[in-house]
């Protein structure tokens, strides 16, 4: 359907049909309820077209996945053995890479974000919140594959030699938390991916907190200032506590993201499926670098079978993720009108 | 200290730390940008529009995944956009009330953010392993089912945007309501409708990982979609993590027109928008 066309038509019907009732009217009537139906129903067919796509993704993986569900049941998640030659899988080691380098990102992005907001909604001058808030728009534009490539090639070289060997001279010697900066520092590994994922997701939850955050109404705000609170006070305790289901929404998002992001991580994680220490610095595996990997090469037997499985744990995974996170925004939106 | 002193403290260190993320943010920016131009920009030349992707050791370019490239997105685009729309037309038109709509609103919202490569396993589990071989079709498929929710928000959030004013104004000199929808809401969110496919557009451009298991690659010029095709993405990724040095240059070269395309077609996407908006 061409919705550009030039067509300023709109049907009117001329006063001569009006007062006189012709017989033409009720069969023009009749064809208009065609027309709109026949557009009602297309349109809504393609609405369930959306609908359905969601449900043939869950079944097409549950039903290509099969071989590997039957023969290993639920022990699949946490038997750390993923053997292709001897036909024996376990999906421990990708789920604890996604696990892992998503908290590690969103450890690092959700502080970064929310000064990021602060800043753009409290602190910068007028005339640099449109050039800023754009920048950082397009920082959630550039393609995951750049960010994998540049963390390949740029960020872990110098990373290894420069960050880990302190972040290993200091963090490394405080007992407990220090198991978890120890080893070499190859620059590839968990935590650069962790890092890489955090950079990937920043403006996407900034960009939600920016929204949320303005929101607000002026009304409290100008109250609190008028109150006499600092700038910080007002958004830790009038804007914060206002927007927060919508912040937590922002933040399942960008773990939504980070959880389900393939090229980043699978440039700079290593790609190893033997992992036996609890450090950062080691070399491991994620559910989407283990499939972007694997599955060109991976025999169509059980070896695909337990690789789509990995992926239909993944899915689930975000689904339950970006359901919560819909919900909280629809909530924070509801509560808008109610509230002011 | 007095609590007024220690107060304002407080609030200095918190801005300052907020300006610190500021600058932290835009820091990762401009050094991506500034490594994808630095070493993009050196391997620019004519070979890479004008040859193919060569084995390791020899000279080439990129024009087999370039036209690759510029296929898959195009058709997916040309496929995506309609279904999106009509979509995206039926919730904000029709979609006021019903289980049927703010479904397909919840599930539209989960697929715009669901994990891409899950939608290449989807894609090689209904097609790929129909036809038996990897194909352009499939990684036209695979774009166009990451297109299609991008569209419908757009295309609703748009349409809402119209004041009622203006369909009632239709209405009343007695339109029916698919006039009203094609000739009166659609033209008048046409700009908002035209940046979202734009968006669309460019996120497609760059994604790797569903074209992985659906047009997979190919390293000689093809432009039968039933056939492994190239594309842009893929050869990055299998240039990048090679142990050759011409190899990675060409990667280089090939993130570099990749990050241009995409930043180019976002800006003339807001550019689109704001232009609509002034009318």
């Amino acid at each position: 359907m061409d919705i550009t066309v030039a067509h300023p038509v709109v049907a009117v019907p001329t006063s001569d049909s009006i007062t006189k009732q012709s017989p033409g009217l009720s069969a023009r009537r009749k064809n208009s309820g065609l027309g709109d139906a026949l557009f009602f129903n297309i349109t809504r067919a393609f609405a369930v077209f959306t609908l359905l796509t969601l449900v043939g993704i869950i079944i097409s993986l549950l039903i290509s996945s099969w071989p590997s569900l039957q023969r290993f049941g639920i022990s699949f998640l946490w038997h750390a053995e993923w053997n292709p030659p001897a036909q024996h899988f376990g999906a421990l080691i990708p789920i604890y890479g996604t696990l892992v380098t998503s908290i590690i990102a969103l450890a690092i992005a959700v502080p970064v974000s929310f000064g990021i907001a602060l800043f753009l909604t409290e602190l910068s001058p007028r005339w640099l919140r449109r050039p800023l808030g754009t920048a950082i728009e397009l920082l959630a534009a550039i393609p995951s594959i750049v960010y994998g490539m540049w963390g390949l090639l740029v960020f872990a070289p110098f990373f290894g030699q420069y960050v880990q060997p302190v972040l290993a001279a200091t963090l490394g010697n405080i007992p407990l938390v220090g198991t978890l900066f120890r080893g070499p520092s190859l620059g590839i590994g968990l935590l650069s991916a962790g890092i890489i994922l955090a950079i990937m997701i920043i403006p996407f939850i900034a960009a939600v907190m920016r929204d949320v955050f303005s929101v607000t109404p002026s009304l409290l705000k100008e109250s609190a200032y008028a109150l006499g609170a600092t700038t910080w006070e007002v958004t830790r305790k009038v804007v914060l506590p206002y927007t927060k289901v919508g912040v937590i929404g922002g933040v399942m998002l960008g773990l939504g993201r980070a959880l389900g992001e393939t090229m980043a991580v699978t440039f700079v994680i290593g790609n190893t499926n033997f992992l036996n220490n609890a450090s950062l610095f080691s070399p491991g595996n994620s559910i989407t670098s283990a499939l972007a990997n694997e599955f060109q090469e991976a025999d169509p037997g059980l070896h695909s079978a337990a690789l789509i499985e990995l992926g239909l744990i993944l899915f689930l995974i975000t689904f339950l993720v970006l359901a919560a996170s819909k919900w909280l925004l629809l909530r924070l939106s509801r509560g808008e009108g109610s509230r002011t | 200290m007095t609590l007024h002193a220690r107060r304002k403290l407080v609030n200095q260190i918190a801005l300052a730390l907020s300006l610190g993320a500021m600058v932290f943010g835009l820091f990762w920016l401009l050094w991506i940008l500034f490594e994808v131009v630095r070493l993009g920009f050196g391997g620019l030349s004519l070979d890479l529009f004008t040859k193919m992707t060569p084995p390791p050791g020899s000279e080439g370019g990129l024009l087999n995944a370039i036209v690759g490239s510029l296929i898959l997105v195009g058709m997916a685009s040309l496929v995506g956009t309609p279904i999106g729309i009509l979509a995206g037309i039926y919730l904000a038109e029709y979609g006021q009330r019903g289980w049927l709509a703010s479904a397909t609103r919840f599930i539209n919202d989960i697929l715009l953010s669901a994990p891409s490569i899950v939608i290449g396993l989807f894609v090689y589990a209904v097609v790929v392993t129909r036809m038996k071989s990897f194909s352009g079709i499939a990684g036209i498929i695979a774009l166009a089912l990451i297109v299609i929710p991008v569209v419908v928000r757009t295309t609703e959030n748009m349409l809402a945007l119209v004041p009622n004013t203006l369909r009632e104004a239709a209405f009343a000199l007695g339109a029916q309501k698919w006039k009203v929808i094609c000739y009166i809401t659609a033209r008048a969110a046409r700009a908002g409708i035209v940046t979202g496919v734009l968006l669309a557009v460019a996120r497609i451009a760059g994604e790797t990982a569903p074209l992985l298991f659906t047009a997979l690659s190919n390293q000689f010029w093809s432009l039968d979609v039933s056939e492994p095709m190239a594309n842009l993405p893929v050869t990055i990724f299998k240039f990048a993590m090679s142990p050759f040095n011409d190899w990675q240059q060409i990667a280089w070269a090939g993130v570099f027109l990749i990050t241009v395309g995409v930043l180019l077609i976002n800006v003339l996407a807001r550019l689109i928008f704001k232009e609509g908006f002034k009318q």
